[in-house]
């Protein structure tokens, strides 16, 4: 009955390629986008923002930069934390060091600065692939964060080795430092994970996405039918580092305002993202919002029932989420390797025939 | 500078005998990933798991009190009795076998001819449920492990380098200990790999997997052996780095450790588990002395595995590898 193609025509090549083929599934999505942009920050409070949407946000825009990067080049990477961090201490120096210009641009700047860093890294690539390349990127993730850590040029010479987002303005609204409103931050971030995804869905679905899928599904088949390995792997490292950059600076300038370098960007940090991009599916944008969700809200959910509801002590929740999500991992990897996404297309196509389906 | 030079040899010495720690885990690594061309990032979750798992058998602690406590309220905690070391090891032995099987049986079995990456990624995901499990069965807490190992400066060591050099090394008792259980673990393994039955079929596995099955070898047996042994190897290595540092959560880091030593190595290599350890524990000792305090220090987070990268774009297979990788 939904997703229904039947009488929807496509009278041109615009039509024909467009994103959302199917008129619900367009809809829905104008819906979406409408309800985030004009409902949500009108209902929401300080809990909800820093609980769940900022968060929400901000993982996304890093589970789509990570995914671009092992969805779809098959380049495995654990230096996501540490290269968030570059984003966030980017962000940092350009916010002290250039006051009188814009936050958007400082980082759209940042991002482009992570993905130079990102790209460095990368070129073990280009030698090495599989788990080799994880612990090359391992290299970068321990590497950054000392760095940071002791070069105190990074954080300002500040006593305390923490870097703190001064306040700034967009269009007169604060949107970092302790004046900042829930729903400004929530705006500032939506626009950005927006954007992000509308970038990297016409990425991938572009040349530029065959080449990585092309690479990702067997490399010197891609190579013998013309894609260059190197521009391939290096561009996926260069638009991932992009994303991840970028949602480095908005978690530290927006959602968290002060970081510590070794306790928000560890190595925790990367397998989480990680864990978003398995658990959403591996090569899909859509994917990478759902593993996202799935990530900030399962802890949220199971400190309200078993503390909140139950009584029962926080550690002990605590282990038990490392537990559930190690399980699910597991699981998933089992059961559905190509993760939430694809049970979202399972889905589809059954409600494509639903209530006749032979 | 004969001062230094002395000083830096005390740091090469003692670098050294750290190594032989990485060395430990990183023969867990090499053992599975062998048998069945699995890379196991969970072993130092196993170390971390075995070391738990020795303290709460030798206290008495009732398994999952936390939990239990939390459900039905009660206020339980230790048994009241203390088991004495050995047969302790012995016990979390047979856990470790037990979470071997467990392992195989519930994961591994139905990730069979997936990718090598994939199989990585489960086992991260195993290493997340381990750490959990671990700390909901026996409690987070920082626990302190003697099975009553030598600990503390050895004397004759620094009386005679005191005689010769002047200066006494202060060399640990335990690390020296370490040094010679690694050495005796090595030298089963090898004699274990070349002269058992067992071992031999193990060997075969990691050859050529259909070749092994079709001279009737079970998969299923060797790879519960194999883990088996990689558990007990994580216990070893558990117990050393217990009784250095207490057993606690950074215990499970020193897998990450295990990770530029094996690239140095070679993974399939287990004298090349030693020597890198050796390599990487020798280089980040001495980096830190020489170079490390001029650049802020604590250099030892990260040198290995700029090292390791450094390594792999010269030589890939690592040191004593089989040359497998794929140039791209």
């Amino acid at each position: 009955m939904f997703y229904r193609e039947a009488g929807d025509f496509k009278t041109s090549y615009k039509d024909d390629s467009q994103t959302f083929p199917i008129k619900f599934d367009r809809m829905r999505y104008y819906l979406v986008l409408i309800a985030a942009f004009a409902v949500v920050p009108f209902v929401i409070n300080d809990y909800w923002v820093n609980a769940v949407f900022l968060p929400f946000l901000i993982y996304s825009i890093a589970a789509i930069g990570l995914n671009i990067l092992v969805g779809y080049c098959g380049q495995v990477s654990l230096g996501t934390g540490g290269f968030m961090a570059v984003g966030a201490y980017a962000c940092y120096k350009l916010m002290t060091g250039f006051p009188e210009v814009s936050i958007l641009i400082h980082i759209i700047l940042a991002g482009g600065i992570t993905a130079g860093v990102c790209l460095l890294f990368g070129l073990p690539s280009l030698r090495i692939k599989g788990f080799y390349l994880a612990v090359a990127t391992l290299a970068a993730q321990f590497f950054l964060v000392w760095m940071f850590n002791r070069v105190s040029w990074f954080y300002n010479y500040s006593a305390s080795g923490q870097i703190t987002a001064p306040e700034t303005t967009v269009m007169g609204v604060a949107v970092t430092g302790p004046a900042t409103e829930p729903w400004a931050a929530y705006l500032f971030c939506l626009v950005f994970c927006v954007a992000c995804a509308l970038l990297a869905r016409n990425l991938t679905r572009g040349m530029a996405g065959r080449k990585w899928m092309a690479i990702r599904d067997m490399d010197i088949a891609a190579e013998i039918i013309g894609v260059n390995p190197l521009k391939a792997k290096l561009s996926a490292f260069a638009i991932s580092g992009f994303f991840v950059g970028i949602a480095g600076a908005l978690f530290f300038a927006v959602y968290l305002g002060a970081v510590e370098v070794g306790e928000a960007f560890g190595i925790q940090k990367s397998f989480l993202v990680l864990f978003m991009v398995i658990i959403g599916g591996l090569g899909s944008i859509f994917g990478s919002f759902a593993g996202a969700a799935f990530l900030v809200l399962l802890p949220v959910l199971l400190k309200n029932t078993l503390v909140g509801g139950l009584g029962w002590p926080t550690d002990l929740a605590a282990h038990l989420e490392f537990m559930i999500v190690g399980g699910l991992i597991v699981l998933f990897l089992i059961a559905e390797p190509h993760g939430l996404a694809q049970l979202w297309r399972v889905a589809k196509e059954k409600l494509r025939l639903w209530p006749f389906p032979h | 500078m004969p001062e230094q030079f002395i000083w830096g040899l005390e740091v090469l010495l003692n670098g050294l005998m750290a190594g032989v720690l990485y060395a430990l885990v990183a023969l867990g690594f090499v053992l599975i990933y062998k048998a069945s061309g699995i890379f196991n990032f969970a072993q130092g979750v196993m170390a971390l798991f075995a070391a738990l798992t020795l303290v709460g058998i030798m206290d008495g602690q009732v398994p999952f009190a936390h939990l239990i406590n939390s459900i039905f309220g009660t206020e339980i905690h230790h048994f009241g009795w203390h088991v004495p070391a050995f047969l302790a090891i012995l016990l979390t032995m047979v856990v470790m076998v037990a979470l071997a099987w467990a392992v195989n049986k519930f994961v591994f079995k139905h990730l069979v001819n997936q990718e090598p990456i994939i199989l990585f990624m489960a086992t991260i995901g195993l290493a997340y449920f381990l750490e959990g499990f671990g700390d909901i069965m026996w409690g987070s807490d920082i626990k302190k492990l003697d099975v009553g190992l030598p600990q503390g400066i050895n004397g004759v060591i620094d009386e005679a380098t005191y005689q010769i050099l002047g200066y006494g090394f202060f060399i640990d008792n335990l690390d020296l200990f370490a040094t010679a259980i690694a050495a005796a673990l090595v030298f089963t393994l090898i004699v274990f790999a070349q002269y058992t039955k067992q071992g031999r079929a193990m060997r075969a596995v990691a050859d050529d997997h259909q070749a092994a099955l079709s001279v009737g070898i079970s998969l299923n047996f060797i790879w519960v052996m194999v883990w088996s042994l990689a558990g007990f190897v994580a216990l070893v290595a558990g117990i050393m780095w217990g009784t250095k540092s207490g057993v606690q959560f950074s215990l499970s880091l020193i897998a990450l450790k295990a990770l530029p030593v094996l690239m140095l190595g070679g993974f399939t290599s287990i004298p090349g588990a030693i020597v890198g350890g050796l390599l990487i524990g020798m280089g980040e000792k001495l980096f830190e002395f020489a170079i490390g305090s001029a650049i802020g220090g604590a250099t030892e987070n990260w040198f290995a595995y700029v090292l390791a990268l450094l390594f792999l774009v010269f030589r890939p297979q690592g040191l004593f590898g089989e040359k497998i990788i794929e140039r791209v």
